[in-house]
């Protein structure tokens, strides 16, 4: 770290991304600024509204030739930086599988199938196949909650409930537990289960999950599959809109 | 919102009811309970008003805290690769079948649980077991599990066991600088005072000290960065938590030479302008606890901690002792400081580094604790003595903790550049295959490299040197590594939560006999992967033990391969058994190996 490069970070700029320019604000990830220009660089963990988490690691892009998290590395002048390219998206495909084996991810069978970021980004990626051994985890479901449905086989730990919780509803109803491959979502209520806690279904927290692990009751296939959000167009080609 | 009175009310209160002394109010209610029940953590978190799930999510995170009953003695194996060497698993299964007991289950009475934990730090003492995380004892027998046996059973506290089995030697080898003849208690701070702050460190930045912990930062530049960083309040920390496998230089420092350790963080107070230290002291050395706060105790009314050190008007500094409780990944510097404040520890986005962001978000040093020793030893003999010493890019000494198939295991210390095959010579190795290096997160080094120099510019150290002879089976040490990095990963990253599972179920699976080289393949793709995008150095270093043993001892991984080509991970044979069952056959035609 030297003292030239937070003076860089704090005022605007410019750096290249995949050959071209893109325009930063003061303090701007290199994921913030991309998103904000219409870019689209793979994330799970991020959210526009959200600060860096850096957890998922799929945004990872090289900087300067350097590997970092878009997400969680300050854009600054003269950078270039690699997005698209064979390395990074094979990169980011063996996370992706990593992710769909840790958990139980079975697409036909979920009612977030086409709504659903992580199968979105695996499409995009060309992911066909898990690669690796499957985990099977034993994990819960949690259907206690009248209007909300709490599926922890399909949970990323992207931890965007937490951060609306906390941010944003002002509840903390989530948590991140335990540690290494046994790290889970725990509900804060006194017997951990979901209609005890304070979350509610108009919560930012109940309306954030990128993938099928908090669902609302009743309409699930209100719009039939074939006509979600990501059946018509891809991830890729849907860049979040982000506030000026 | 009044609040009935609850259990802990008076520990909580002791810590101020600050919800930063998370992880300490837990441990010492554990300490009292033996764990952490559903309504201790209720309790807990009505009493510093954090959420539940908060207070749930951080014991679960520290591997010392248990939110299951463990029994009146939790007997907790070291499983460094050097304890299984010296024959470890056999003495646990051996303590279990005694207890009658289950793996990681506790007894049905509740009087008893055995399980393993990451290396104690005693490796050059082993086989090392710690009781109810406080009790330590060393050079484990068949002889001493027999007796252990009958001491739980007949209730015996730990206390009341043979003092002979918690006797910790130093074993220094060879002591140079660090472990030579110490400065007398002050005498560090006097010159320190005598240079004026700007002076110490301008002193220091010429003795090129670069930090002992292993990731060698020019401590001088840190302490700049942090002295410069704008703030009413600065903070020391002493990173004491040293998790590394196979490393116990720290253990013997604070044992033997806790002054000069302390007098480097005062010097440090000094030049940063902070007026508290604190010190992170592994959870695996709580033994040594009271006697590191008899140390601080006397060095106040030495009048060498408190307020007007030294009769320095407006020089504060007081040591305060944190104790963790069980994460490797919390000897990162981000990721102590987080366990500090009572959290999960997980490392930190950076930047900001803690020199500008430290502890409660104020600028922080974090120094590992031998770096705080050569500190001191600067201080009184100056940075151009210390700069003479050792290599132009790294200067001063170095402790290795030498442990493994050695005559004489213990601590050495040697300049930098020292060659690796001269320490083999000095502790007394033969027929060498191999030496670890720094520890899993080190560099396995062959037969034909013991030429090479220890130092920054060729094998760099946190400490730890383990050797190992031809009659070791490299694959099995590499597995030892791969289960410590998967047992420790805190799971925060994609890339390192999964990656150090797979690489676990694949090298099992090459144990099982059923691996290939598309098995080693996949390793090796793992490697790469998260050599490059994990959080932290974690996961960045959980693949060096496995890189480093394929490329150089891949015999070892080819005897546990039943084909050199595609093999399944399954016994196609043994799977056949249930149809055989239900069809009545056991001829040659229902096996597939007879099939004709």
């Amino acid at each position: 770290m030297s003292t030239n490069d937070r003076i860089d970070a704090l005022s605007p700029g410019t750096f290249m991304l995949d050959g071209e320019e893109i325009d930063f604000g003061p303090g701007e990830s290199i994921l913030e600024a991309a998103t904000r220009t219409g870019h689209y660089i793979p994330h799970l963990c991020w959210h526009p509204e959200f600060g860096a988490k850096g957890s998922c690691r799929l945004c990872t892009v090289r900087i300067n030739g350097r590997i970092g998290a878009a997400c969680t590395v300050q854009a600054a002048s003269g950078q270039e930086v690699q997005n698209n390219t064979d390395e990074l998206n094979a990169l980011r495909k063996t996370l992706l599988q990593m992710i769909f084996i840790e958990g139980n991810h079975f697409c036909p069978s979920c009612e977030k199938s086409g709504n659903c970021r992580l199968q979105a980004t695996a499409y995009d990626i060309g992911m066909e196949g898990p690669h690796f051994e499957e985990f099977y985890p034993e994990r819960r479901v949690d259907a206690s909650h009248p209007d909300l449905l709490l599926d922890l086989n399909r949970c990323i730990l992207c931890s965007l409930c937490v951060r609306a919780s906390h941010d944003v509803d002002r509840k903390d109803v989530f948590a991140i537990g335990g540690h290494g491959i046994h790290t889970h979502l725990l509900i804060n209520s006194p017997n951990g289960l979901m209609a005890d806690s304070a979350l509610q279904a108009s919560d930012r927290a109940a309306n954030v999950c990128p993938v099928g692990a908090i669902l609302h009751k009743r309409v699930g296939f209100a719009t039939p599959i074939g006509k979600r959000k990501f059946d018509t167009l891809a991830v890729s080609e849907q860049v979040e809109e982000t506030k000026p | 919102m009044n609040r009935l009175p609850g259990p802990f009310d008076a520990l909580l209160t002791r810590h101020g009811n600050a919800p930063h002394r998370l992880v300490q109010i837990l441990r010492e209610i554990q300490a009292q309970q033996s764990w952490l029940s559903p309504d201790t953590l209720s309790a807990v978190a009505s009493g510093l008003g954090l959420p539940l799930a908060h207070v749930e999510g951080v014991a679960g995170f520290y591997r010392f805290f248990c939110g299951q009953p463990v029994g009146q003695y939790r007997v907790l194996f070291s499983d460094n690769v050097t304890d299984r060497m010296g024959g470890s698993e056999e003495m646990m299964r051996h303590l279990r079948h005694l207890l009658k007991l289950e793996p990681n289950k506790m007894r049905a009475d509740g009087r008893v649980s055995v399980s393993s934990t990451s290396c104690t730090g005693l490796c050059d003492q082993g086989p090392a077991a710690l009781i109810n995380h406080h009790h330590i004892v060393t050079r484990l027998t068949p002889g001493r599990i027999e007796h252990m046996a009958a001491l739980i059973e007949r209730q015996v506290p730990p206390s009341e066991w043979p003092a002979e089995w918690s006797r910790v030697d130093d074993q220094i080898r060879l002591a140079n600088v660090k472990l030579g003849t110490q400065p007398a208690p002050g005498a560090g701070i006097a010159a320190a005072l005598a240079r004026g702050p700007q002076g110490m460190l301008d002193d220091l930045k010429r003795s090129k000290l670069r930090g002992r912990g292993g990731a060698g930062y020019a401590t001088g530049t840190k302490w700049q960065l942090c002295r410069n960083a704008r703030s009413a309040t600065h903070y020391v920390v002493c990173n004491a938590d040293e998790g590394e496998p196979g490393t116990f230089k720290d253990r013997v420092l604070l044992t033997s030479y806790a002054d000069t350790v302390f007098e480097g963080m005062t010097i440090a107070g000094f030049v940063v302008g902070a007026r508290k230290g604190l010190v992170y002291l592994r959870g695996e050395y709580r033994y040594l606890l009271d006697a590191l706060q008899a140390v601080i105790e006397r060095r106040r009314s030495q009048g060498l901690l408190g307020t007007s050190i030294q009769g320095q008007v407006g020089f504060d500094f007081d040591i305060e002792i944190h104790v963790g409780a069980g994460a490797y990944v919390c000897g990162e510097e981000s990721a102590l400081i987080e366990s500090l404040e009572g959290k999960r520890g997980t490392p930190r986005i950076r930047p900001p580094f803690p020199v500008e962001r430290g502890y409660l978000n104020e600028p922080t040093t974090v120094n590992n604790v031998e770096t705080f020793c050569a500190v001191t030893h600067i201080a009184v003999h100056t940075g151009a003595w210390w700069a003479s010493i050792g290599t132009p890019q790294s200067t001063g000494t170095k402790i290795h903790s030498v442990s493994g198939d050695c005559e004489r295991p213990g601590l050495y210390e040697y300049p930098f550049g020292t060659r690796i095959g001269r320490i083999l010579e000095d502790c007394g190795a033969r027929d060498t295959q191999a030496v670890q290096v720094g520890g899993p997160s080190g560099v396995c080094i062959s037969a034909m490299e013991f030429g090479r120099r220890i130092g920054f510019e060729d094998v760099p150290t946190a400490g730890a040197f383990m050797v190992f002879d031809r009659t070791r089976d490299m694959f099995e040490v590499a597995l030892n590594f791969a289960q410590f990095f998967a047992h420790e990963s805190c799971g925060f990253c994609t890339p390192c939560r999964v990656g150090t599972e797979l690489v676990v179920r694949r090298m099992d699976k090459l144990k099982r006999g059923y691996g290939s080289s598309e098995d080693v393949q996949v390793l090796y793709e793992l490697d790469k992967l998260m050599h490059g995008s994990t959080h932290c150095g974690l996961g960045a270093a959980a693949c060096n033990p496995l890189r480093d043993t394929i490329a150089k001892f891949r015999p070892a991984y080819e005897q546990h391969m039943k084909s050199l080509h595609f093999a399944p991970g399954f016994d196609m044979d043994a799977e056949l058994s249930q149809a055989r069952l239900a069809t009545g056959r056991d001829d040659s035609g229902a096996h597939l190996e007879t099939l004709a």
